[in-house]
C-alpha cells in the first residue's frame, strides 16, 4: 500500500460559480496537490504534509482561510484551524487569530510548544508573538470578493456559509431551513494525509462564516467536528460549523469504523448522506490502509486527491477531472 | 415514560489528604443541587431546564472550579467557559473565555437559543452577554483568596496543577503533586481541576448535559479545555446525556463525552458498560471522570482517577453522594 492525500478548498459551490471563478480555484487546488505529493514522495510524515499543504491553501485568496477569509459581522477577520497526529493522537487548535499568516502553523505549536491544546483570541496572539511565527496587518488577510459578500449578506440580513448559497438559520425553531439562492463560492480548507505505513494526519483552516457575531467559534477548530485523526483514519469536515458540531461529524466516520466495522467510505457515506441535513456538509477522509472518501451533501465541493500509483484527481462537483 | 434520572459533579482528582471538613462541605452542596434538580424534575420541569438550573447552582457557590471560585490564569484573572446540550435534537450552546458572566452555563443557553451560532468567545461573547442582559459582576468578584494563594503556589513550583480545595498549609503533604508528570511531552505536571457539570433524563426520556469550569490553575490565558467542546466535555443526544471532567487535554484527544454516546449507539452497549469501557480503553495515561444518564432512565459514572465529587438520584428513590471509589 502507497500513501494518500486529499484536501478540500469547501463545500457548497454553486452549479453557476462562473468559469472566471473556477479555474483559479482549479488551478489552485492541483497547485496544493502537487505540493503534497512531492512531499510524500520525499517521505514527509503525514503530520507535516497536512500542515504544508493547508499553509499552501491559507496563503492563497481564492479560499477562506488565512488569506481570503471571510469576515465577521463587523468586517473584521477572526481564523482559527486545528491538526491532528492520528499516532498520538496529540492535537493542537486556535481559534480568534487576527494577524498570523498561518493559523495552521500556530495550531501545531500549541500542540507542540505548549501544555494546552487550543488557545484562543488574545492569548493565542499572544502566543504567537512568542513563538515567532510570521504575523501581517489584519487588513493582508481581507480581499474586495470577501467585502462584496459581507455587503450582500448584511444586506439580506443573514449569516452565510463562505463558499454557497446564503441559508436563513432559524433560531427559534431551532431548524436550518435549506438554501435560497445566492452564492459565496469559498469555503474551510482542510487536508488529510497517509503514508505507506499507515501513518494518519489531518488539519483544517477557516475564516468562519460570513457576517459571523465577532467571537463565532466553527467547527474547524473543534477536535472531533471538523478535525479527527486516530490509527483507523484521518478527517476534514467543511461546511455548517453548528450542523459539524453538533454531528461531531470528523469524529463520527472514525467511531463508524471503529466500532461498526464499515470501510471508511461507508462510514464516511452514512455520515454525510444519514446523519448530517442535506446541504450542509462535506468531507475529505483518507484510511491506514490508503482509502480515500469525498462525500458531501451539497451542490459541490471543491477537492483534490491522490494515491502513491499516480492516480490523482482534482474535483468540484460529481465529474471529477481526471489528472 | 421513564423515571427520571440525575448526576451532578464537581470534578474529577481529589486530594486523598482532603480534610474531613472540606469534604463535608462538598457533599453538602452536591446534595443540594441534587434536591434542587428533583424537585424541579418532580414538577415535570425539562432535562435542559433542570442541568442550567442545577449548573447555576454550583457556578455561584465559590466551593467548586467554576463561575465564582474559578481557577485562575497565569495573569492572576478569570476565564470561564460552559457548554450545554439538550438530547432532543442534539441543539447546544458554549462559551469561552468570560471574564465577568455571573453563569456562564446560562449565558451557553443563550447562545444555543438566540444566537444563530453555537459556540461564542472571549470579548464577542461578553458582548453578546450585554447585547442578552445577563447578570454580570467585576473580574474580581469570582476570585477568591483561597485561589489567589493556589496560584502562587502554582506558579512556584511551576506547575499547572489540581486545583482542590486543600488548605494551603497542607500543600507540602500533597500527594498529587507529582513533577514527573508529563504533559504534551513537556516536564510539566498536570493535575485535573474541579469543574462542575449535571447530566439529566427527564420523565419523557429526554436527555440533556451541561459543564462549567474556570479552567486549569495558571493555564495560559486564552487557553481553551474540554467543557465548551461539544464531543469532548460534554454531549447529549437520544441515547444518552454525558458530562466530563479531569485532564481538559485527555478529554478532548478522546472526544470522551460522544464516545460513551458513540459505543452505545454503534455496539449497543448499555449505558453502564459504556461508561467503563469509555473510562478503561479511552484515557491512555490520562486522568479524568464522567457522569452520564441514558434515555432509559439509569445514571452511570466512572472516573480513573483519585475520587470524584459526585452525587446521583434517580425517581425510584435511589440517591447517593460520594467522593471516594
Amino acid at each position: 500500500m502507497g500513501w494518500a492525500i486529499a484536501l478540500h478548498g469547501g463545500a457548497g459551490v454553486p452549479y453557476s460559480l462562473p468559469p472566471e471563478r473556477r479555474q483559479p480555484r482549479e488551478e489552485a487546488l492541483r497547485h496544493c496537490l502537487q505540493i503534497g505529493i512531492k512531499a510524500l514522495n520525499s517521505k514527509m510524515t503525514p503530520l507535516d504534509v497536512v500542515e504544508l499543504v493547508v499553509r499552501e491553501l491559507e496563503i492563497i485568496p481564492h479560499f477562506n482561510a488565512g488569506r481570503g477569509s471571510v469576515l465577521t459581522n463587523k468586517g473584521t477577520i477572526e481564523m482559527e484551524a486545528s491538526i491532528m497526529d492520528g499516532n498520538t493522537m496529540k492535537c493542537g487548535a486556535v481559534s480568534g487569530l487576527t494577524t498570523v499568516v498561518n493559523a495552521v502553523s500556530l495550531a501545531r505549536l500549541v500542540m507542540e510548544n505548549t501544555p494546552h491544546i487550543y488557545l484562543a483570541f488574545d492569548g493565542a496572539e499572544e502566543f504567537a508573538r512568542q513563538q515567532g511565527v510570521e504575523t501581517v496587518d489584519s487588513s493582508h488577510f481581507i480581499t474586495e470578493e470577501n467585502i462584496e459578500r459581507l455587503n450582500q449578506a448584511k444586506e439580506a440580513n443573514r449569516v452565510q456559509i463562505d463558499y454557497t448559497q446564503p441559508i436563513y438559520n432559524d433560531t427559534k425553531s431551532g431548524t436550518e431551513t435549506p438554501f435560497a439562492n445566492g452564492d459565496s463560492q469559498t469555503g474551510t480548507v482542510g487536508c488529510v494525509a497517509v503514508d505507506s505505513n499507515g501513518n494518519l494526519a489531518s488539519a483544517t483552516s477557516t475564516g468562519g462564516l460570513v457576517n459571523k457575531m465577532v467571537g463565532r467559534i466553527g467547527d474547524t477548530s473543534v477536535i472531533g467536528a471538523g478535525t479527527y485523526a486516530n490509527e483507523l483514519c484521518a478527517v476534514s469536515a467543511t461546511g455548517v460549523g453548528e450542523v459539524i458540531i453538533r454531528g461531531t461529524v470528523a469524529r463520527d466516520v472514525a467511531a463508524l469504523m471503529e466500532f461498526k466495522r464499515l470501510s471508511l467510505k461507508e462510514a464516511a457515506n452514512i455520515v454525510i448522506h444519514e446523519r448530517t441535513p442535506k446541504g450542509t456538509v462535506g468531507l475529505v477522509a483518507v484510511s491506514a490502509a490508503g482509502d480515500i472518501a469525498m462525500p458531501y451533501n451539497t451542490p459541490g465541493m471543491f477537492r483534490a486527491s491522490a494515491t502513491e500509483d499516480g492516480y490523482s484527481e482534482v474535483a468540484i462537483w460529481s465529474e471529477p477531472i481526471i489528472e | 415514560m421513564v423515571g427520571w434520572a440525575i448526576a451532578v459533579h464537581g470534578g474529577a482528582g481529589v486530594d486523598p489528604n482532603l480534610p474531613p471538613r472540606r469534604q463535608e462541605e462538598a457533599k453538602q452542596l452536591l446534595t443540594h443541587c441534587l434536591n434542587l434538580g428533583i424537585s424541579a424534575l418532580r414538577s415535570n420541569a425539562s432535562a435542559v431546564d433542570v442541568v442550567e438550573l442545577v449548573v447555576r447552582q454550583l457556578e455561584s457557590n465559590p466551593l467548586f472550579n467554576s463561575g465564582r471560585g474559578s481557577a485562575l490564569t497565569a495573569k492572576g484573572t478569570v476565564e470561564m467557559e460552559a457548554s450545554i446540550m439538550d438530547g432532543a435534537k442534539r441543539r447546544c450552546g458554549a462559551v469561552s473565555g468570560l471574564s465577568t458572566v455571573k453563569n456562564p452555563v446560562s449565558l451557553a443557553r443563550l447562545v444555543m437559543e438566540k444566537s444563530p451560532h453555537s459556540y461564542l468567545a472571549f470579548s464577542g461573547a461578553e458582548e453578546f452577554a450585554r447585547q442578552q442582559g445577563v447578570e454580570v459582576e467585576n473580574n474580581e468578584y469570582f476570585i477568591t483568596p483561597d485561589n489567589v494563594g493556589m496560584l502562587k503556589l502554582a506558579k512556584e513550583a511551576n506547575t499547572i496543577m489540581f486545583d482542590y480545595r486543600i488548605p494551603i498549609a497542607g500543600y507540602e503533604k500533597c500527594a498529587g503533586l507529582e513533577s514527573s508528570v508529563k504533559m504534551n511531552g513537556l516536564p510539566i505536571s498536570i493535575y485535573a481541576p474541579e469543574t462542575v457539570g449535571c447530566v439529566v433524563v427527564d420523565s419523557e426520556g429526554r436527555c440533556a448535559a451541561a459543564t462549567s469550569t474556570g479552567g486549569l490553575m495558571n493555564k495560559m490565558s486564552g487557553r481553551i479545555g474540554d467543557s465548551p467542546l461539544i464531543g469532548a466535555g460534554t454531549y447529549a443526544c437520544e441515547v444518552c446525556g454525558v458530562s466530563c471532567t479531569g485532564e481538559g487535554e485527555a478529554i478532548i484527544r478522546g472526544t470522551l463525552a460522544r464516545e460513551v454516546a458513540a459505543v452505545m449507539e454503534y455496539k449497543g452497549l448499555r449505558l453502564q458498560e459504556a461508561v467503563d469501557f469509555v473510562i478503561k480503553h479511552r484515557l491512555d495515561e490520562g486522568f479524568a471522570g464522567l457522569i452520564a444518564v441514558s434515555n432509559k432512565g439509569e445514571v452511570a459514572y466512572g472516573f480513573n482517577c483519585n475520587g470524584m465529587f459526585r452525587g446521583c438520584a434517580t425517581e425510584d428513590g435511589f440517591m447517593e453522594v460520594e467522593i471516594w471509589e
